[in-house]
């Protein structure tokens, strides 16, 4: 693969991305050891890198599919973080009225259309988004975006086939951050790489180090030309790690400790920012105001989930139907 | 969309008296295609290079309407989501699942994504799409293509149950569920397919949600939907030489339910009974019993009674096969019963 190198900008956009993911991550911890939220929430740090370098190269107008691990995802996608901790926080402000929570964080004006807390359910969800591009004649693509636990249910081997004999712009893109809940990769999956599945459908599997972000912006890239060109579907595998375990309050006594600690080692985020400074796309003084205003948007954001109010009990019967029913 | 008949092929000005219900659904996803450009249909076969759907009921569309018409692979579970997908963002697909025990393959995307996106995403999104597919005991299919299970469907919020009875019902209810902004499973009798009934009023919708009173009467209610509805009309006739005077009520909505209609002859007649050949138990007649019962049971002469199948797998052998199904005999029983 030629690697392409974006600018400055673009890597700096591809950090603050980051940063925002990291730094909400941190703080809805936090929060919850704190006692100030209670949730099932599933931490995607370690994970942030992918849904950055990708997103940088979207517009609002593409669509994106997520899972019940799929904050990172919304907010590089661009689900705006008053409304993800309001939604966090069970609350009327949320994106979902406070009906959804973490695990179906949704948000169309930014092309958040889905998020599903069943394993390998946004594939077939991402065809039919693709197949409405598809026939409306549009250049907009969907990224669909699952884990490496997913590729072993059978909607992955429906999607991919679907996407490929009806060509659909459809990039699917497997973080695998070797852990199916609490199975280590290879208990459960077969192929040494999940990449080398694509294959069987005929559409290029790309395989990258999910913690570099130059080389997932490359993978994307690509990906993403293809389907606007209306080239069809590209499965792009990318590999990482999760810090916090499936959950919060999972301890991960399954992860040897030696992986976990050479895992740690590889944490994309301290690792991107030095780069970035060594190579001289942005000084510490420039990340240190983007992290500085990064933080006080989540203090705008807690704020204003702490102060807002709670669905009103009403709401259990709206939007069930587009009109109640009897 | 407006309904001109402009808007109409040149089929509807020399219609027949009498047509059947594959007739009647053809036209009825011919029409809707025709006024809507976000109607789209997919499923197994059903494109007219693949035989235009096993019943033929979307032949000619394909020819039709091009790329808006697909065969898809089996792949119930991808192609239902991907009918979810284009919903959300303002297609309306009528996708078939070719026999009804096949929506066990899907039923992830079905009550977990198609049923509750509007309810998770805060009424951000919604899935408009409708899932036609067809069942009915009475062929020698077995145990795994002749379920009714329309009552997982029922129980499940968010997503609307359609069972018409008849070639007319069948096009306005399709074309009304077309139209619906929710998602809507509607499901069609193998027995009924080639009945010849009524001719629908092309571009008439019926809404959903809306009994039909098929025969009035004063003494007893008997409801019914799909099937039941072939059964029912010659009971009550029979019965009616004996001076037993049947209202009969064809559902067509099973969810939701018509229960103005339902309450009001069951008020007069007092008595009620209903048929249905989904197995008995936890099932439509036991909701809509214990509705009855609940909003009337001091105006009750006899107590609700049920005539459903047997709670089994459907059987192969036809003497298995009809024991497993009501007979009118027990039907015209459980009607005497409630005059006792």
């Amino acid at each position: 693969m030629v690697m392409t190198h974006p600018d400055s900008k673009t890597l700096v956009a591809i950090y603050e991305k980051m940063a925002l993911i990291k730094h909400s991550d941190d703080r809805v911890i936090g929060a919850m050891k704190a006692g100030r939220m209670v949730m099932p929430y599933y931490s995607a740090r370690g994970q942030e890198c992918i849904p950055a370098a990708i997103s940088v190269q979207l517009t609002d107008e593409d669509y994106l599919v997520t899972i019940y691990r799929g904050v990172h995802d919304m907010l590089a996608k661009g689900l705006p973080p008053k409304l993800l901790w309001a939604e966090l926080a069970g609350k009327v402000t949320g994106s979902c009225k406070g009906k959804g929570g973490p695990m179906h964080l949704t948000y169309p004006s930014k092309g958040c259309m889905v998020t599903t807390g069943i394993v390998g359910a946004s594939m077939p969800i991402a065809c039919g988004l693709g197949l409405a591009s598809q026939l409306r004649g549009e250049t907009r693509v969907t990224v669909a975006n699952f884990g490496d636990g997913a590729s072993n249910i059978g909607a992955f081997h429906e999607s991919l086939n679907l996407a490929a004999v009806w060509k659909l712009p459809v990039i699917f893109v497997c973080q695998n951050n070797q852990y199916a809940e609490h199975t280590a990769y290879a208990t459960g999956t077969s192929a040494a790489k999940i990449s080398d599945r694509a294959a069987s459908y005929g559409i290029p599997g790309v395989h990258v180090d999910g913690n570099d972000p130059l080389a997932i912006y490359n993978a994307a890239q690509q990906a993403i030309a293809r389907a606007r060109a209306g080239e069809g579907p590209t499965l792009i595998e990318a590999k990482t790690f999760r810090f916090n375990g499936h959950l919060i309050g999972d301890a991960g006594e399954y992860i040897p400790k030696a992986i976990y600690a050479e895992a740690v080692k590889n944490d994309p985020y301290p690792r991107y920012r030095s780069w970035l400074v060594e190579h001289q796309h942005a000084s510490e003084v420039q990340l240190d105001g983007i992290d500085a205003a990064i933080k006080s948007l989540i203090d705008e954001a807690e704020a204003f989930a702490m102060s807002s109010a709670a669905p009103d009990a009403i709401e259990v019967k709206r939007d069930v139907y587009a009109t109640e029913i009897a | 969309m407006s309904e001109t008949q402009a808007e109409l092929s040149p089929a509807a000005a020399k219609a027949p008296a009498k047509v059947n219900m594959i007739q009647a659904l053809n036209w009825a996803l011919d029409d809707a295609m025709s006024a809507d450009r976000n109607v789209i249909v997919f499923g197994e076969e059903i494109a007219d290079p693949e035989g235009g759907g096993i019943v033929k009921i979307s032949q000619g569309l394909s020819t039709k309407y091009g790329s808006r018409v697909r065969s898809t692979p089996i792949s119930e579970m991808g192609f239902m989501g991907a009918a979810v997908g284009a919903a959300v963002v303002g297609f309306k697909p009528v996708v078939e699942i070719m026999l009804m025990n096949f929506v066990a393959v899907c039923m992830d995307q079905i009550t977990n994504h198609a049923a509750k996106l509007r309810f998770m995403s805060g009424g951000q999104t919604h899935v408009p799409m409708v899932i036609r597919t067809m069942t009915g005991s009475g062929f020698q299919n077995g145990g795994q293509h002749s379920d009714f299970l329309e009552a997982w469907f029922c129980h499940t919020p968010g997503i609307k149950v359609v069972m018409p009875s008849n070639p007319a019902d069948g096009y306005g209810l399709l074309r009304a569920a077309i139209d619906d902004p929710d998602p809507v499973i509607f499901i069609e009798h193998l027995n009924n397919y080639w009945t010849p009934g009524e001719a629908p009023e092309r571009g008439k919708l019926i809404p959903l949600g809306k009994a039909r009173i098929h025969r009035p009467g004063k003494d007893v209610t008997v409801i019914g939907y799909s099937r039941s509805m072939l059964d029912i009309p010659p009971v009550a006739e029979k019965l009616a030489k004996d001076g037993i005077d049947c209202e009969v009520i064809d559902l067509r909505t099973v969810q939701p339910m018509d229960m103005e209609t339902i309450l009001t002859s069951v008020k007069k007649t007092g008595r009620a009974v209903i048929v249905h050949e989904a197995c008995r138990s936890f099932g439509v007649g036991a909701e809509l019993s214990s509705r009855i019962h609940e909003a009337l049971f001091k105006e009750l002469k006899a107590p609700v009674e049920r005539v459903a199948s047997e709670d089994s797998p459907v059987p192969y052998a036809p003497p298995l096969e009809q024991a497993f199904l009501y007979t009118h005999a027990e039907l015209e029983a459980a009607i005497r019963k409630t005059m006792a």
